[in-house]
């Protein structure tokens, strides 16, 4: 079963002639966890936001499962991106007057739709992770590794039917970056998501089921 | 909405000294110039109150402001004085009830307001304990005495001397406490109400002392002929006036020389108050006529051009303020550009985002609003009295 697939996608941001971005066609199968390699500034960031309907494309279709997500409105895509998309940042992005707990149910927090399943699933979450006694811990007083686990977390809330993870191990050492890795790959895999993930580092590559070269992916001109 | 309500108080919560600040600059904003404004108005309402109810005051030339103060609040510096013939000058023109004041002593702090009966159902104070004073050297205290100084019916008060040094003036006499008044948020309430004559007393223009006649009181006589029986200091002088001592009681000298601070004349009727005050501009009778109600008027006219100023500059501070929080609150959104990204990406839409920075500013507006309701609320049940005070000490 097909999940992401993307046809004759073309991109550029708004006054930036020196950047476009071009994918003539990508499939990713259902639960398939795939890294995306390639130079800085070849576009890997803004496919992901391509992906989560964050941006939209010029011309192509980008479609999830059933759902065709460039043509879909903002609202639509708002809630789509809330209710499909898990997403993990570079930076992991806590907001920093947040708790632990929180941050996790940051997404239901912004549609006002916390209830007591999701907090359920926010404490089971950072069990799993090993985060349950920091619930009510504000970021500021984690270690860079506890902050990581807790954006796996807020990304794997809602079940996402796709994981996006932009180069979540940039700033990371070796023990940590396979970390991470791990974690993303093996919480996708238990929920069924795909991953997508962005990363410079060939050492993690093994960890996936397949490595796109984005160069070869796309037409870039940076 | 709820999720952005939640986000913007979470965010105060956080900066907590950011929100604070915050909070004590709007509030000061708001409360300042509201709380100078009742404050002035409540303050010009009891004072023009009491005026307004003491139609006519008579008393020494001199300041009419201090005269009015004084009689009115018993608190102001003392007036020059008047004679008791100037209350009986104005009783006999038959124009007005005459109530005389005499407000030099205090007791415990307390001014000593000698005076009449009649003052207790002019000013329409009741008892709230005992009986009226009767006798030389009772008193009738305010219901605020009673309370901070713990006293009540059956104790007594001291009056203070003025000076240490004043062996010829004023002595310490124990006054008993013979009622209590009703509270009436006046300055009646301060007050150690007794008989004119009493004042006279602690002045040391009356006295008591043992009976020159009685045997025990051979050995302090010095001299005697038809006229003046002369005593040595052994002679026992009293300081308290009992029922069994009060007959020894008596003034030396002609009672209408003796003085007063002011007297308070409630004409019969307009006509009356209207020839009264002729009487005095004709200069038939020697002494000071005021209207309290104008006197005060014209300080009030004086304390609202004060207010205006105030509140003029309080208004340009808080112009200013509102240009710094502005500043800060603007510098605050640029140094959250990554959270608003962030919270973007995750599904936020413009809208939510709004919400959020104007829920932080309707927290912080509405928190200011109820904290200057409560400090005005505050300022108005306490201070008023203490401004009062203030302005009559």
């Amino acid at each position: 079963m097909t999940d992401i697939s993307i046809s004759g996608l073309e991109f550029s941001y708004p006054g930036d002639h020196a950047f476009a971005m071009a994918v003539p066609k990508l499939t990713i199968p259902a639960g398939e966890c795939v890294a995306i390699v390639g130079p800085s500034g070849s576009g890997k960031t803004t496919l992901l936001s391509l992906v989560a309907g964050t941006l939209l494309p010029l011309a192509g279709k980008i479609q999830i499962g059933e759902i065709t997500v460039s043509q879909l409105g903002d609202t639509a895509r708002r809630s789509f991106r809330s209710r499909e998309i898990g997403q993990v940042f570079q930076a992991f992005e806590l907001i920093e007057y947040l708790t632990v707990n929180e941050n996790v149910l940051l997404g239901p927090i912004i549609e006002s739709a916390v209830d007591t399943q999701v907090r359920e699933r926010a404490t089971t979450l950072l069990h799993s992770v090993g985060l349950g006694d920091k619930a009510h811990t504000k970021p500021a007083n984690l270690s860079h590794g506890e902050r990581q686990r807790v954006a796996v977390c807020r990304a794997m809330l809602n079940q996402p039917r796709v994981l996006l993870a932009d180069e979540p191990t940039g700033n990371l050492d070796q023990a940590n970056k396979q970390n991470v890795v791990d974690l993303l790959v093996t919480q996708a895999r238990e929920q069924g998501s795909t991953l997508l993930m962005v990363t410079h580092d060939q050492s993690l590559l093994g960890s996936f089921d397949r490595v796109i070269d984005f160069e070869e992916l796309t037409g870039v001109t940076a | 909405m709820k999720g952005a309500l939640f986000l913007g108080w979470r965010y105060l919560a956080h900066h907590r000294f950011k929100t604070i600040v915050l909070l004590a600059s709007v509030t000061l904003m708001m409360f300042l110039p509201a709380a100078t404004r009742l404050l002035v108005a409540d303050s010009a309402q009891a004072l023009t109150a009491r005026a307004e109810n003491t139609p006519l005051l008579i008393g020494a030339p001199g300041s009419e402001l201090e005269l009015v103060l004084n009689a009115l609040y018993f608190h102001a510096e003392r007036p020059p004085e008047v004679t008791s013939q100037l209350a009986e000058d104005v009783r006999r023109t038959g124009l007005a009830t005459v109530i005389p004041l005499n407000t030099r002593f205090l007791a415990r702090g307390a001014p000593i307001v000698g005076t009449s009966l009649d003052y207790f159902s002019f000013r329409g104070l009741g008892l709230r304990d005992g009986r009226m004073m009767g006798l030389l050297g009772e008193c009738v205290i305010g219901a605020n005495v009673a309370r901070s100084q713990g006293v009540g019916v059956g104790d007594s008060l001291v009056s203070s001397p003025e000076t240490v040094f004043d062996l010829a003036g004023v002595y310490p006499l124990k006054m008993n406490i013979v009622g209590v008044l009703e509270p009436s948020a006046s300055a009646d309430d301060d007050a150690v109400f007794v008989d004119v004559r009493t004042t006279w007393v602690i002045q040391g223009l009356g006295h008591g002392h043992q009976d020159l006649e009685e045997a025990g009181a051979a050995n302090a006589v010095l001299s005697r002929n038809d006229d003046a029986i002369t005593a040595n200091a052994s002679l026992l002088q009293y300081n308290e006036i009992t029922a069994e001592n009060v007959r020894d009681f008596h003034f030396h000298g002609d009672t209408s020389g003796f003085p007063l601070s002011a007297v308070i004349a409630v004409p019969n009727d307009e006509k009356a108050g209207t020839l009264l005050r002729g009487r005095f501009q004709d200069g038939e009778i020697d002494g000071q006529l005021v209207l309290p109600r104008v006197v005060l008027g014209d300080l009030l006219e004086t304390v609202f051009t004060v207010q205006n100023y105030i509140i003029l500059g309080l208004v340009m501070l808080s112009l200013a303020t509102v240009a710094v929080i502005t500043l800060v609150f603007l510098l605050s959104q640029q140094l959250r550009r990554g959270e608003f990204f962030t919270l973007k990406r995750m599904g936020a839409s413009r809208g939510f985002l709004t919400t959020l920075v104007a829920s932080e500013l309707g927290f912080v507006v509405l928190g200011s609003l109820v904290l200057a309701a409560l400090l005005t609320w505050a300022v108005r049940t306490y201070a008023t009295q203490f401004l009062l005070s203030l302005m009559t000490l």
